[in-house]
């Protein structure tokens, strides 16, 4: 408790110091965020300490609600600061002019977390926190259904994982989303769908809420959840008999924290950013209802012994470089690919895959080329896109979805043409599947 | 009869014309009109509507949703007629519980009442965790359309019950013993009397059930069932990124939906006249049960409310748990969660309270208005004002909250804080809100009310807003007190546009706390014992208004 507090006090110096006359008339800072009271009430709690003077007015919505609010009310701006996760929401922020640029003054820094780059290359966002995506479970739900523990994305293709698995959508969660970026970087467009399509299969629930996966596997309505870190940790952290891995291809994302254009107290802003970075504030979220991974490397000296260091830990230096400029051009047509061809056909997509086990499992038992063959050609239909990575960041199909000139189709006809050709390849899939079923059997 | 336009009913209707137009039309509309362009282009045009009917998907979508709704309706009749028919009925004891219970499925919390039910009822929750134990199956209560189909005929039922009781407690009871001096009893009496004197009340509750399933965004959404019409709406709306018309033209098709079956409804009812002319004895004789019949009554009364109050038992449950995770019960008990909800939570419960109360009232005071004007005078276009309020119903509450934010942010107070920053707001989109709920309520009041009496009132002299206020309003007061209820237990508990509006802690309701809670691993229990305080309080003002009718009855000479 002493050391607390007199680290607060350092820091209070250190934020006056650091940042010299701007801090006298901090007053009401007033912030927008996704996040939950659980983390953004130790953080303002030390913030006020830190700051004197300073009060931080939380208005919590979700990071959709967010966007939208700090848009409809842009032409008599209330808010100071947005401060969320997903770093698309920052873009899209960003693209509309509603962020105004800063450079924080703090040191010491990193430049880079696991691949991804802390700060928006223009600065009109920062980064003060990382978080990765991997596996969570639930050890009662594993345990009763006799289910095994996943180590990679792929495992969770596998047939025992059939009707165990939640995700939430891509369209509904940025982090979602970068992870299926992340695969489809990292394996290529068809490769990479093929594995998120062989995992999607396997699905419980594509859910609309981030924190509808955890969730669930909390109270062990599904076994599995493909979720970020902090969920996790934050639900053990509570005493949810569950547990979590990093897959050896992960991300790690940085979540963000922005000045909002015209901000009635820009001063204030800058302040609060300037806490979040100094040694104190990155403390903070050390914290278990916090637990998210500092970007002030130093840090991680006064973190508990099992906590993740993507400055150290081999599993978390990332194996790709990750694109941000590829994956904002095609954003929209990955979110849309995924629930055309996956979200809104789960079920027919489910029936094929839970026939092509039955068909690996025959075929174990005793071979059979011609069923093997089938089994192949149904797995090729189902992985089967309808654009090539090179039409989704093409010109027309952006169109499509932003309303440009461009644009060769309108965005329903698109989706249309989509869910189409998935309910038709997944259909002769089906057959094949059923098929080659007969012959292994 | 009142044939004549008087300026008084013009200026009454006018108003409320106003009103509707700035509190729900404008900001609606300036949502909507997406809809009616094409993305990119600024030229109005129909070819979105052209899409959705070219859409696979949202076509299926729209049958999903008047399969689920209709379905809905039967379920929650069947849930909802029992209880309304043997506790106004007959000679009860605890008729007022089983009502004031029986009201409380509709004041399910946001989110916490959907983890509740999965706890419960979901593939890995205690039912079926038992059943998988001692029989070796499951049922899937929670899959599906079906899923969807069980769940809001608990949710919603209480829409049927509520109408339909006020409704036969207004019967006269002069009609049934005619019928019984003419040789009728038993279930015929029932069937041939009762029953179609109180329709205008079970077509108020099950037109409400059938349009608020059909708009309803949380309850498929729980159960991950994406394939209906107004989940689509949502999700098109609220995801970034993927900001094109058809969000918005879904909106539109579901506020027509619901015009069409509030126009259905009116058309249902038209030609047909339910008034009664003797309000002297004031509602059903009740009967003595026969102990066997007692037994029986007691006994379906039991089950019915075990079923549809389970969620709320799992709510209580999940308050005082500690750890609940695919177990039938929960590993230990704590109070930790209330006490540490109960610091943050006056300014919450103090903020539902008033925004509830001032909702309520608004929409009692209008909705008794509309319905006035609409079934007693003959101003033309007075349909539309019912319309137009029953839009209401299937307006998305992000619509409407972005819809507020875009027509009140720009005006500004004297002191330089924008209009919608105001708490007044939050109170004027949920009364829009809940308006519908309170006007189908006091519609089905004043369809039971003879316009003789109002004529008898006017022959003997008493002006036309006299004769309102001494005779009409009295008349309607439990029809009226139970559409101030449903909107009051409703508002208590919404969200949607609450959480686009709240602009500060300091004026947030219970609704929003709850959501912050329930964001979090650690907040669930924090976040049920939230749930369980708004439920008690709603509960509270449901008894104290279930004894104000009792008491009026009785002051009305009706022997209890």
């Amino acid at each position: 408790m002493f050391r607390r507090s007199a680290l607060a006090l350092g820091s209070a110096l250190y934020v006056v110091l650091a940042s010299g006359a701007g801090f006298a008339q901090t007053g009401k800072v007033t912030v927008v965020t996704s996040f939950s009271k659980d983390v953004t009430d130790p953080i303002k709690k030390a913030f006020e300490k830190a700051v004197p003077g300073a009060t931080l007015e939380v208005q919590n919505r979700n990071t959709n609600a967010g966007v939208k609010f700090i848009e409809e009310t842009k032409g008599n701006n209330q808010v100071d600061l947005f401060w969320a996760s997903a770093p698309d929401a920052f873009e899209v922020l960003k693209g509309k002019k509603l962020l105004s640029p800063y450079k924080p003054k703090a040191t010491g820094i990193a430049e880079k977390v696991g691949s991804y780059p802390v700060n928006d290359k223009d600065g009109f966002y920062s980064g003060f926190a990382a978080s990765g995506y991997g596996i969570m479970w639930n050890e009662r739900y594993v345990k009763a259904n006799k289910l095994p523990t996943p180590k990679e994305w792929q495992d969770l293709a596998q047939a025992p994982y059939f009707d165990h698995v939640s995700i939430s959508a891509p369209s509904r969660s940025g982090t979602t989303h970068l992870t299926i970026e992340t695969i489809l970087q990292g394996e290529g467009w068809d490769k990479g769908w093929r594995t998120t399509k062989d995992i999607a299969g396997n699905l419980r629930t594509v859910t609309d809420r981030s924190f509808g996966v955890p969730e669930a596997v909390n109270s062990g309505q599904v076994g599995y959840g493909i979720v970020i870190d902090f969920f996790a940790f934050s639900s053990q952290g509570a005493g949810f008999p569950v547990k979590f891995v990093y897959p050896s291809v992960t991300t790690l994302v940085p979540a963000n924290v922005g000045v909002v254009a015209n901000a009635p107290n820009k001063a204030g802003a800058e302040a609060f950013i300037e806490f979040l970075l100094s040694p104190v504030g990155q403390e903070v979220l050390l914290e278990p209802t916090i637990r998210r991974l500092p970007v002030r490397p130093e840090t991680y000296a006064k973190a508990p012994a099992d906590y993740p260091n993507p400055f150290k830990d081999k599993n978390l230096q990332g194996l790709l470089t990750f694109n941000a400029e590829l994956s904002e051009g095609r954003t929209a047509a990955v979110d849309t690919l995924f629930d055309q061809l996956i979200t809104f056909q789960l079920e027919p997509l489910k029936a094929v895959t839970k026939v092509l086990h039955e068909v690996d499992a025959a075929l174990k038992k005793k071979d059979n080329a011609q069923a093997r063959a089938l089994a192949k050609e149904a797995r090729d239909l189902i992985a089967a896109m309808p654009i090539t990575a090179a039409q989704a960041a093409s010109p027309e199909i952006k169109a499509a979805f932003t309303g440009g000139k461009e644009k060769s189709s309108r965005q329903a006809e698109l989706e249309q043409q989509w869910a189409a050709f998935a309910k038709e390849k997944y259909t002769a899939a089906k057959a094949k599947a059923d098929e080659a079923l007969k012959l292994a059997r | 009869m009142s044939s004549i336009r008087s300026p008084g009913q013009i200026a009454l209707a006018l108003a409320i014309a106003l009103f509707l137009g700035v509190f729900l039309i404008v900001p609606v509309a300036t949502v909507v009109y997406v809809a009616f362009t094409e993305k990119g282009g600024g030229g109005l045009t129909l070819v979105n509507f052209l899409d959705f009917g070219r859409t696979d998907l949202f076509v299926r979508s729209f049958w999903n949703s008047v399969y689920v709704s209709a379905m809905t309706v039967v379920w929650a009749s069947v849930l909802a007629l029992p209880l309304a028919y043997l506790t106004t009925r007959f000679e009860f004891r605890g008729a007022m519980l089983v009502q004031t219970l029986g009201f409380l499925p509709l004041i399910m919390p946001p989110f916490v009442g959907a983890v509740a039910m999965q706890l419960l009822f979901g593939r890995n929750g205690s039912v079926n965790l038992l059943l998988d134990e001692w029989f070796d199956f499951k049922i899937g209560f929670m899959e599906g359309l079906n899923g969807v189909i069980f769940l809001q005929a608990i949710h919603y039922f209480p829409f049927i019950l509520v109408n339909l009781s006020a409704a036969l407690r207004n019967i006269d009871r002069s009609m049934e013993e005619a019928a019984q001096n003419l040789g009728s009893h038993g279930l015929r009496l029932f069937r041939r009397i009762a029953l179609p004197l109180a329709l205008p009340g079970y077509i108020a509750g099950a037109s409400l059930v059938f349009v608020k399933v059909f708009d309803d965004v949380a309850t498929p959404l729980l159960l991950n069932v994406k394939e209906m019409l107004a989940p689509q709406a949502y999700l098109r709306i609220t995801s970034i990124g993927i900001d094109d018309p058809m969000g918005y033209v879904i909106s539109v098709v579901l506020m027509l939906v619901a015009v069409a079956t509030m126009w259905a409804t009116a058309l249902v009812m038209k030609g047909k006249d339910y008034a009664t002319t003797q309000r002297g004895g004031g509602g059903l004789a009740r009967r003595q049960l026969r102990p066997r019949e007692q037994a029986l009554a007691y006994a379906v009364v039991i089950f019915i409310l075990a079923l549809v109050l389970a969620p709320h038992v799992g709510l209580v449950l999940l308050s005082f748990a500690t750890v609940w995770s695919y177990s039938p019960l929960p590993d230990g008990y704590t109070l930790a969660h209330y006490t540490r909800v109960l610091g943050d939570s006056s300014v919450y419960i103090k903020n539902t309270l008033l925004y509830a109360g001032l909702a309520a009232t608004i929409d009692v005071v209008i909705g008794g208005a509309i319905a006035y004007l609409v079934l007693r005078t003959r101003l033309a276009g007075r349909q539309w004002l019912d319309w137009a309020a029953s839009t209401a119903l299937a307006v998305p509450g992000v619509v409407l909250g972005i819809g507020y934010l875009r027509a009140f942010y720009g005006v500004n107070l004297p002191d330089g804080a924008p209009l919608a920053t105001l708490w007044i707001v939050i109170v004027l989109a949920i009364a829009i809100r809940r308006l519908p709920y309170a006007l189908r309520a006091a519609y089905a009041a004043l369809q039971q009310i003879s316009v003789s009496l109002e004529e008898a009132a006017e022959n003997l002299g008493a002006t036309k807003a006299r004769t309102v206020r001494r005779v009409v309003i009295p008349l309607m007061t439990g029809g009226l007190l139970a559409g101030f209820v449903t909107s009051f237990a409703t508002a208590a508990v919404e969200l949607s546009a609450v959480l686009i509006l709240v602009q500060s802690n300091s004026d947030a309701p219970l609704a929003y706390g709850l959501y912050v809670l329930m964001q979090t691993p650690a907040g669930r229990g924090a976040g049920a014992a939230l749930g369980v305080i708004a439920v008690l309080i709603v509960a509270v003002c449901m008894w104290l208004s279930q004894l104000a009718v009792d008491r009026s009855q009785r002051a009305r000479g009706l022997d209890i």
